[in-house]
């Protein structure tokens, strides 16, 4: 059992610290102009950054570990769907049938 | 509720849940929002506002808000980011609320598959990004940092480190 205190504590710190990382950003790179390197960089940011939580919340298990379950033939499902041109909820609908379905058969 | 970072709370939750202390906990779910630093550098250029309203806005940045309002290069739609956030805000802490009331009676979510929405959403939005020179490298590259870290880092460092794929294509 986790106490009260421990988990308000944990609440209001992680709070603050989000708080100030969000804010960083919009404070100090306002009006600045970007050198082109780092505009190429910060082009990419997105792929780079959306790929990893994919295939973070995809592959990882319990812990640091890393499984091959259901939720990667449900994503397979969901790139299928989206070379079809399927509309969103399609595609994110299509993913969960196809997980349910694993692992209901398996 | 206050921090508005889901993954941020389930990392700081494990960590509580393993027996870790408040500082542990603070330190994992920080990690995790590192990635923010990132996103909020992107959008600063789109920002039209005082320091005080630029920082207000700021709270408004969660990843799927963020990739929503991103209408290109270097721009991004605030008024939608602001929007969307706000509509996900009622929904986290409505949907909180109603899973501590249902939580006992639906059991475990993955019998539901709901745990392949996130990914399949995320894909979703990836696939509209690959378009971009150099972008279907890099996300082969952040996906694969990311999962090569996995075991060894502790949670929310690997997609941090992803965003190097982004550094060295850059580069190239």
């Amino acid at each position: 059992m986790i106490g009260a205190a421990t988990t308000w504590v944990t609440i209001v710190g992680l709070a603050m610290t989000t708080f100030v990382i969000k804010a960083i950003g919009p404070l100090f790179f306002g009006a600045r102009e970007l050198p082109r390197p780092l505009a190429r960089v910060a082009r990419l940011l997105a792929p780079a950054l959306i790929a990893g939580l994919v295939a973070v919340d995809t592959l990882s298990g319990p812990g640091r570990s890393l499984t091959l379950d259901a939720r990667l033939v449900g994503l397979a499902t969901a790139a299928v769907a989206l070379a079809l041109r399927a509309h969103i909820l399609v595609v994110v609908l299509c993913a969960v049938a196809a997980t349910v379905l694993v692992r209901a058969i398996s | 509720m206050l921090a508005f970072a889901g993954a941020s709370q389930f990392a700081a939750l494990a960590v509580l849940a393993a027996g870790g202390g408040a500082l542990t906990a603070i330190v994992a779910g920080t990690l995790v929002n590192l990635r923010f630093l990132p996103m909020g550098i992107s959008i600063a250029p789109s920002l039209r506002s005082g320091p005080l309203g630029r920082v207000a806005r700021s709270f408004a940045i969660v990843d799927p808000s963020w990739v929503l309002s991103r209408r290109g290069e270097r721009d991004y739609d605030i008024e939608m980011l602001i929007g969307a956030s706000a509509a996900q805000y009622v929904t986290w802490v409505g949907g909180t609320v109603v899973g501590v009331v249902l939580g006992p009676v639906l059991g475990d979510t993955k019998a539901w598959g709901l745990d392949v929405i996130f990914p399949a959403f995320m894909l979703a939005l990836l696939a509209g990004e690959l378009w971009r020179p150099g972008a279907k490298l890099v996300a082969v590259a952040g996906a694969a940092i990311a999962i090569a870290l996995t075991p060894f880092a502790p949670a929310g460092i690997p997609i941090v480190a992803a965003s190097a794929a982004a550094l060295l294509a850059g580069r190239a």
